[in-house]
């Protein structure tokens, strides 16, 4: 029970950070109207969040000191896999070998899954066909894409990402 | 200057890889293939171009505002790419593909 008001005490920091800060830097306008137009839209905000339950579990907002290294390691992936399909698409024979394969999130929880499935589908050449029960149908464009996504690396660097 | 160069360079090479998706989604046997050559667009044409762009706004509100879009952008697109993929094999589109399930890992 205290921890779960713990939890929903932290969540409601950070969102309040988060849009303060959104705030400030969408205008850069700091006349008193603005900011309170601001204060009302984070307090709409709160409601709509409170409304959806967001203060009752543990939520992304936590992973968001982590996510700079995460992307980072993503952006190499995407540059990597673009430059095969690109090559593939340029390729006169277009040596494609699609492939359907199902993998196991290592992530618990239903926001590492989204962010596997999301991560696979944002690099070239793999797209999220179906998640359920932390099961993942991913399509392959080629028989190398695949391997490498059976190799686990996204998979073990999204697990590290929702766990520690 | 070379702010100039390095930021047209991304340009062109973003509006290459929309070029190039855009001539993979053409060239794409079937519809999931032609998804893939999408995503090209999608995500490595977004990213260069906007950083691109952002080498132009140079260090202002403006460059923040862009990385928000950019992120924006990147969160959402494989949202959609995940719905219509979805939609497709829900509605009973089979993949046209070997289906391999003793090469899946665990």
């Amino acid at each position: 029970m205290n921890d779960q008001v713990n939890k929903g005490v932290e969540n409601f920091l950070m969102l309040l950070a988060l849009l303060i800060l959104a705030w400030l830097l969408w205008s850069g306008i700091y006349k008193l109207l603005l900011l309170g137009l601001g204060a009302f839209s984070c307090l709409l905000c709160f409601y709509i969040a409170y409304r959806i339950g967001f203060f009752k579990r543990a939520s992304g907002l936590r992973l968001i000191p982590s996510l700079p290294k995460y992307w980072f390691a993503l952006l190499i992936d995407i540059i990597k896999s673009s430059i095969d399909v690109a090559k593939i698409v340029l390729n006169p024979k277009l040596p494609i070998s699609p492939v359907v394969v199902e993998i196991d999130a290592m992530s618990k929880g239903s926001i590492g899954h989204a962010i596997l499935g999301n991560a696979i589908t944002l690099s070239p050449g793999t797209v999220t066909l179906d998640v359920h029960n932390g099961r993942l149908r991913v399509h392959c464009l080629t028989r190398k894409s695949a391997d490498e996504l059976l190799a686990g690396e996204i998979n073990r660097r999204t697990s590290l990402l929702t766990h520690d | 200057m070379l702010l100039d160069i390095l930021s047209w360079i991304l340009l062109c090479l973003g509006g290459g890889f929309v070029l190039v998706g855009g001539i993979g989604a053409l060239r794409m046997p079937n519809f999931y293939t032609r998804m893939h050559a999408a995503s090209l667009t999608d995500s490595t044409g977004s990213i260069l171009i906007v950083v691109g762009v952002m080498c132009q706004a140079g260090l202002s509100l403006a460059t923040i505002k862009l990385l928000t879009i950019l992120i924006f952008l990147l969160l959402t697109g494989p949202t959609a790419t995940y719905a219509l993929a979805n939609a497709a094999l829900l509605s009973g589109m089979k993949p046209q593909a070997d289906t391999d399930e003793g090469r899946s890992s665990s």
